[in-house]
This record gives structure tokens, C-alpha cells and sequence, in this order.
């Protein structure tokens, strides 16, 4: 497979900007081009996006792709894996790399089947084996019971990467090359279309930037209940996350959900109420510097891995702990 | 309105995640003993689209399951729950299958069945959270799919789903046929009457192999799995913190936190 050489990540925006996801997910590609001694390129989709090719470059891309079209204004995945298809075919590189966002594991999956290779998603850890050159696909199995390395030997090698694991490059300044590429839709190729779409509006602070998060799980019980974690948010200027079971009754807005199929965060203050910890969930909030667990439950999963726990109904710990607050923190 | 639910079997999640153990050797993770085999969870909801969309407009729903021992009495529970036919792809060829292979093999039982207006997947499996196989299915039989759905509706021969996303919500639309996989908020799979659970252990199943389908697992097999170890958990040993009453406990907690200089 000679012809198939470097390495290539997606590089999602958001909001006009790129995000920090989008920065680790240079990173490691940068790693793994140094690694193989090939270059390392980036995909920039979207409508009106060229002019962040300098910062990709800055951020270690040697060759930055550059995908406009009206048409790619928003995210559809039919849209967009045409684009990457065709980009992909042209540029031929052994290894792409996506971050596991709402984007990426739309699109990798759909565009692995489209170029008959196989994406690996949510991967932890990304290496290069040292005898056969293959990439290493580090995912959590199981919920996260146990971690799988895998290697496919179908090119390109596709994997996603998880928010918040690989290091974030500092900017350097250096060369690079930006290149266009014409996008070529043809607007029937868009079978699904995006209708409408929603931007929930957070107040306060964005849960994947907090410091501190409060938690909330099967056990907060309603949505009122959700109010006093809110309140609770904004005295510690802090957001709200919850669980899977929380979500799904509705008691909070779905996009709060920390865990695998829900948000990666790493505050240095996580605190879990009436929230059992499934692994499932642990796997989005282990890496909070800190984790207090507030639950009935003396056995909880979440205790083998808080460091500060209260046994005891959260109805009556919450207030008294807000209020104590409220006395100690200065303003 | 023909729907297809494709419904892997797993081992329950439900399980207590400390008994689980990884066995380095043999690359396989050891499930607590006495860990019964379930429909995956994400599976049941796609199901339960499935059942709301027969409730709604009527539908012929057929279940399709792959893999290898598969155990009928737990996939004959889609059956109870209001499924119509429940297809078993089975073959001792189809014990480790990969996200590849898997909609590979499911992609030409649906051929097979060649009539089929929604085909309807979990987002992804308890076991190997691959979350690829719904994309898979709908890039072989070159139709649209649309993912992590949280509502799903039909009118005028088309699909409206909406989905959940980090920062908010979309609405997509697409012809039929189409590909959606659910997430779990489009709700829990309805518990079926134990009289139907009794009716559906007597229903008749279809069971294809590898030879009846046509494949050749071992040529759509893509991963190779190198190295499987435990994960390196959290290193924390939990202080307690107490009080007379839950309030003092509370009280206490906001005192520690500031103690710890965490607040």
C-alpha cells in the first residue's frame, strides 16, 4: 500500500472557532507524522473557514485542506462525507484522524463503510506498532471494563479520538501550505437533511469548561430537584452534568449527560449526587481532579472512587452543605 | 411498512461493574458469574420506535440478531414486546464479528428480505461500543441514515428524527428507506405481558447461516485485536464525612472542601 502516505486529521469547527478537541486531535496526529517521519495535513469543511488555516498550521499541520461551499454551511453527514471521500481519494493518507464529537461519530463510521475501511471511535490511545507500522487503537470496552487495542490493515486507517485525553500543542510559528479544494456537491447527493437546529443556549458556564460540576443521577428524582443542583452551580460558579438515567426522564436537558455516550469532563471539582456511578458514567468524569459523592447508598460504586463522600440523603445534606457555603466563601 | 430491527445480544450492563474482570491471556473480559445475557439496551430502544411506529401507523416489524450460541429465549423476548418475525443469523463462524463484518452479514439478510422501508439500530452496544453498525448497514444498501436519534417520526413516506448533539438539538429528514439509530432517550422498551412471553417461546424463527447467507466472515473481518488489559481506575481512597445529623454531614463536607482549599 506505497501509495497511501501521511497522516490527516479532521478539523472540526465550531462556532467559527477550533476547539480545543480539535487542537488535541492535531496534536496527536502531529506525534504520530513525527513518528512515521511523513507529513501531517488537515481538513478544514465548512462555508467561510479558510481563514483558520493559519492557526491549524500553528497548531502542526504541515498542509491545511481547504473545503468551502455555501452547501457546508452546516453539518450533514451526507454532505460532509462526500467532501471527505473526495478529499481522502486525493490526498491518500495512511492514518485519519477525527475527534470523538457529535460530529465525529457521525461521520468516521459512515465514511470508513464509504472508503470500505474500518474506524475505531472513542479511542483513548493512538500509537504507531514499532515492527509493523499499523496504528494501535486504544478504546474502552465494555462500558469501560476493559481497554481494547486493536489494528485493521485496510487504508486509510480511521480512528476518533476522546475529548480531553491527548495533550493540547502550544501554537509555534512555522510554515505550511493551504490548499483548496472545490467541493464539488451536488445537492441530491444530500438525502438526509438537517431541518432545524437548536442551540441550547447555557447559562453560565459551558459544562465542558467548568471547574466545578454538580451532578446529578437517578436519585435526584425530578426536575425541581435538578433546580437546587442549579442553584448550587451558580453559588460555585459551576454547571450541571447528570447522568444517563437523569436525562432520559427528562429531568435536564440531554446534551448535560457526563459519561460515554454523553460528555468527557475534567473539572477539579466533580460533585455526585444521588448518582449510583455507573462505569459507564465514571468513564466521562474519572479524570475530575477531585470527586465528592453525596448517595443513600454507603455501597455505591461511586464511593470506590470519590474522595470525599457524605452517606446520607441528598434532600437534607444539599441545603445544609449550599448554606455552609454560602457562610465560607468570601463575597 | 416493513421495519427492520437489528438487535445484538450482550451481556448485561446491568452487572456490577466490580466483578468484572479482564483475562489478558485469552484478550476477553470476564463478566461476574450468573451475568445473564441481554438485548443490548440501545437495541430495545430501537425496538421501541419500531413498536410506537406499529402502534401508530401499523407496521410488519422483523428482528434480525447475528452471532454465534445466541440465546432465543432472551432475543424471543422482542417477540412478546410486539416484534412480527425474528430472524437468528447464526454460525459458529460468527463468534468475535467486528463492526465491518456485522453489517456486512445483517446488510444481506435485509437483502434477502429486500422489502424493508425503516431499518432501525441501537447507536451502539453495551459490549464493544463500536457504534458503527447502523452507518455500516445504510452505506451498503446506499441509503441514508441518520444517528443517535432521540425522536423519530414518519409522515409522507419520509423519516423526521431528532437528534441529540453536544450543544443542542437537530432535526433531520429523510426519504425511506432509511437507516436510524436510537439512542436511549427515545424511551425504555415496553415490558411485554407474561402471557405473550409465554406465546412467543412457541412462535416460529428463522435461523440462516453463513453458507444460506452467502458470506465469507473470515474475508470481512477488518479489526485484529492486539492487546486487551484492565484499565487503570482512579487511584482515590474515599474519607466519609460525618455528622450527627445529614445536615451537620452537609455542613461538615462544605467545611472539608474549604479545609482541602477545593472551594
Amino acid at each position: 500500500m506505497a501509495e497511501y502516505n501521511g497522516i490527516m486529521t479532521y478539523c472540526e469547527i465550531i462556532d467559527g472557532k477550533l476547539p480545543s478537541i480539535t487542537k488535541e486531535v492535531l496534536g496527536c496526529g502531529r506525534k504520530l507524522a513525527d513518528d512515521l517521519g511523513q507529513e501531517l495535513c488537515t481538513v478544514l469543511v465548512g462555508s467561510d473557514v479558510g481563514s483558520l488555516a493559519q492557526e491549524a498550521i500553528a497548531l502542526g499541520a504541515d498542509k491545511v485542506y481547504v473545503v468551502d461551499d455555501p452547501l457546508l454551511k452546516e453539518y450533514q453527514t451526507d454532505a460532509y462525507v462526500s467532501v471527505m471521500e473526495k478529499v481522502v481519494k486525493q490526498v491518500m493518507p495512511q492514518i485519519l484522524i477525527l475527534g470523538q464529537t457529535s460530529v465525529g461519530r457521525d461521520l468516521a463510521p459512515m465514511l470508513a463503510f464509504r472508503l470500505d475501511t474500518t474506524a475505531t471511535l472513542d479511542c483513548v490511545g493512538l500509537a504507531i506498532d514499532p515492527d509493523t507500522k499499523l496504528l494501535l487503537r486504544t478504546k474502552p470496552v465494555y462500558g469501560g471494563n476493559g481497554l481494547a487495542t486493536f489494528t485493521c490493515e485496510s487504508y486509510p486507517q480511521i480512528a476518533t479520538v476522546r475529548d480531553k485525553v491527548m495533550p493540547t500543542p502550544e501554537p509555534v510559528s512555522k510554515p505550511g501550505e493551504v490548499i483548496t479544494i472545490d467541493a464539488g456537491l451536488d445537492p441530491s447527493a444530500i438525502r438526509a437533511r438537517l431541518l432545524k437546529r437548536v442551540k441550547e443556549e447555557e447559562a453560565g458556564v459551558r459544562l465542558e469548561d467548568a471547574q466545578v460540576i454538580i451532578s446529578g443521577g437517578r436519585g435526584i428524582g425530578s426536575a425541581e430537584g435538578f433546580n437546587q443542583l442549579q442553584e448550587l452551580a451558580a453559588l460555585l460558579k459551576g454547571a450541571v452534568g447528570a447522568s444517563r438515567p437523569a436525562c432520559d426522564n427528562r429531568w435536564i436537558a440531554p446534551n448535560r449527560q457526563v459519561g460515554i455516550t454523553g460528555k468527557i469532563v475534567s473539572p477539579d471539582l466533580y460533585i455526585a449526587i444521588a448518582l449510583s456511578g455507573s462505569i459507564q458514567h465514571l468513564s466521562g468524569c474519572a479524570q475530575s481532579r477531585s470527586i465528592v459523592a453525596i448517595n443513600t447508598d454507603p455501597e455505591a460504586f461511586i464511593f470506590k472512587q470519590a474522595d470525599f463522600g457524605v452517606v446520607g440523603d441528598w434532600k437534607k445534606v444539599l441545603p445544609a452543605f449550599r448554606d455552609k457555603l454560602k457562610e465560607l466563601l468570601p463575597g | 411498512m416493513r421495519i427492520i430491527v437489528c438487535i445484538k445480544q450482550v451481556p448485561d450492563p446491568q452487572a456490577s461493574s466490580s466483578g468484572t474482570k479482564v483475562d489478558v491471556e485469552a484478550k476477553r473480559v470476564i463478566m461476574p458469574q450468573g451475568t445473564p445475557p441481554v438485548m443490548n439496551p440501545y437495541d430495545e430502544n430501537a425496538l421501541e420506535v419500531a413498536l410506537k411506529i406499529k402502534d401508530a401507523h401499523g407496521a410488519r416489524i422483523t428482528v434480525i440478531s447475528a452471532g454465534r450460541n445466541l440465546a432465543k429465549p432472551v432475543l424471543r423476548k422482542s417477540l412478546a414486546s410486539g416484534a412480527d418475525d425474528l430472524i437468528l443469523l447464526e454460525d459458529n463462524a460468527f463468534e468475535q464479528l467486528d463492526s465491518y463484518a456485522t453489517a456486512h452479514l445483517l446488510a444481506a439478510a435485509i437483502r434477502e428480505i429486500g422489502e424493508y422501508d425503516l431499518i432501525l439500530c441501537g447507536r451502539q452496544a453495551a459490549d464493544t461500543d463500536a457504534g458503527q453498525v447502523g452507518s455500516g448497514i445504510a452505506e451498503i444498501l446506499k441509503i441514508p441514515c441518520i444517528t443517535a436519534a432521540c425522536k423519530v417520526e414518519l409522515s409522507d413516506g419520509k423519516v423526521r428524527v431528532e437528534r441529540v448533539v453536544s450543544d443542542g438539538s437537530e432535526i433531520f429528514e429523510a426519504p425511506l428507506p432509511a437507516v436510524v439509530t436510537a439512542s436511549s432517550e427515545v424511551g425504555e422498551l415496553r415490558y411485554p405481558k407474561l402471557k405473550d412471553l409465554q406465546a412467543a417461546q412457541k412462535m416460529p424463527i428463522t435461523t440462516r447461516n453463513a453458507q444460506a447467507l452467502g458470506v465469507d466472515v473470515s474475508k470481512l473481518q477488518r479489526l485484529n485485536l492486539v492487546r486487551l488489559s484492565a484499565p487503570q481506575g482512579r487511584k482515590s481512597e474515599c474519607q466519609f464525612i460525618e455528622g450527627e445529623t445529614p445536615e451537620e454531614a452537609g455542613a461538615n463536607l462544605a467545611l472539608k472542601l474549604r479545609e482541602a482549599q477545593l472551594l
